[in-house]
């Protein structure tokens, strides 16, 4: 650090990746469009159904993956942080597994009593 | 620390026990990472409670998501989504040494966290005026509810959005202290750490709500 002109001093330079304010914009009207959306799909909700749960859910997911790729920056992460994130991903798909899977395969028991 | 920022203001400041500073930079927001995992699994572990009741009981969770307004959450997810834009684009401002612009950009975030909590309190305050209150201090018969475990409904529907409403709280004070910083010149285009940390919390806020608005508030 005594010499700002060294050869060493490369460690010290950070090289950003910085995300153009385009892409921001791009990002930011897709989420609000989606949003539009799924306030669009809730008025077909009786025509869907059955379907209007997993419809809103899906919209959900579509604008969670905008967020974590360009403002969270995941696109331009590295690896470590990708597993990191999927691990939490993952562990929570293992908690809803296996308590749908109880929940589904219960037996209804009356009481003898 | 503070005397290596004045004299190399614009170079990064690389603690002795890190390599470089690309390697102290991903250290700093792994740390931000694991985080937001504990973060995914508390509010998940709610959902998972939520997915199931709703499956036993459709038409209770129905029910109470016709008690919300849906156009109140719907103007929070607008004004949440717009936050989460002016925090992303402050980094980029750092990163530019645009600290004005920056800082203005984290202003408005924090305007935006305080809309959004304005709108919370008002939902609330109406709920409790209505006596929709969790658990068993919903007095089914007195709110005229057709379902006599509707408190259930507004246990989750407190516990996510209290929660989620916390968050927010804590976000707003962060974002504070970064916006502190940032007109005290502490960012520049070699070191946003502080900032790009909070804004993946603030996006992980934004991004629950995402979540909450359609589940809570629409399908029911």
């Amino acid at each position: 650090m005594a010499s700002n002109n060294n050869s060493n001093n490369e460690a010290n330079v950070l090289h950003p990746h910085i995300t153009p304010m385009s892409t921001y914009l791009k990002v930011a009207g897709a989420l609000f469009a989606l949003t539009f959306l799924t306030v669009i799909a809730h008025q077909f909700h009786t025509q869907l159904g059955a379907l209007a749960g997993p419809v809103a859910f899906l919209i959900a997911a579509v604008k969670a993956a905008f967020v974590l790729l360009y403002f969270m920056h995941l696109k331009d992460d590295n690896n470590t942080n990708r597993v990191i994130f999927a691990t939490g991903f993952f562990f929570l798909f293992v908690l809803f597994l296996f308590s749908v899977v109880d929940i589904a395969t219960r037996v209804v028991e009356v009481s003898p009593l | 620390m503070s005397t290596d920022n004045i004299t190399h203001v614009r170079s990064a400041h690389v603690s002795h026990h890190f390599k470089d500073a690309t390697q102290e930079y991903d250290s700093g927001k792994q740390g931000i990472w694991l985080f937001m995992v504990t973060e995914i699994l508390m509010f998940g572990a709610i959902l998972v409670g939520y997915a199931i009741f709703h499956h036993i009981y459709p038409d209770m969770f129905a029910e109470g998501a016709k008690s919300l307004d849906w156009r109140l959450g719907f103007v929070n997810t607008l004004v949440l989504i717009f936050s989460s834009f002016t925090m992303a684009i402050s980094i980029s401002f750092v990163q530019k040494n645009q600290i004005r612009n920056a800082a203005i950009a984290l202003a408005t975030t924090i305007l935006c966290g305080a809309v959004f909590m304005c709108i919370k309190y008002f939902e609330y305050t109406h709920k409790f005026h209505l006596g929709l209150y969790p658990g068993h201090y919903l007095d089914a018969a007195k709110v005229g509810a057709h379902h006599a475990n509707l408190g259930m409904y507004f246990g989750f529907y407190y516990t996510m959005t209290g929660l989620h409403g916390l968050h927010v709280l804590i976000g707003m004070g962060l974002i504070t202290w970064l916006l502190i910083r940032t007109i005290r010149g502490d960012f520049h285009s070699q070191y946003w750490l502080p900032v790009e940390g909070v804004g993946i919390f603030w996006h992980i806020v934004d991004l629950i709500w995402i979540f909450l608005f359609p589940l809570l508030y629409l399908v029911g």
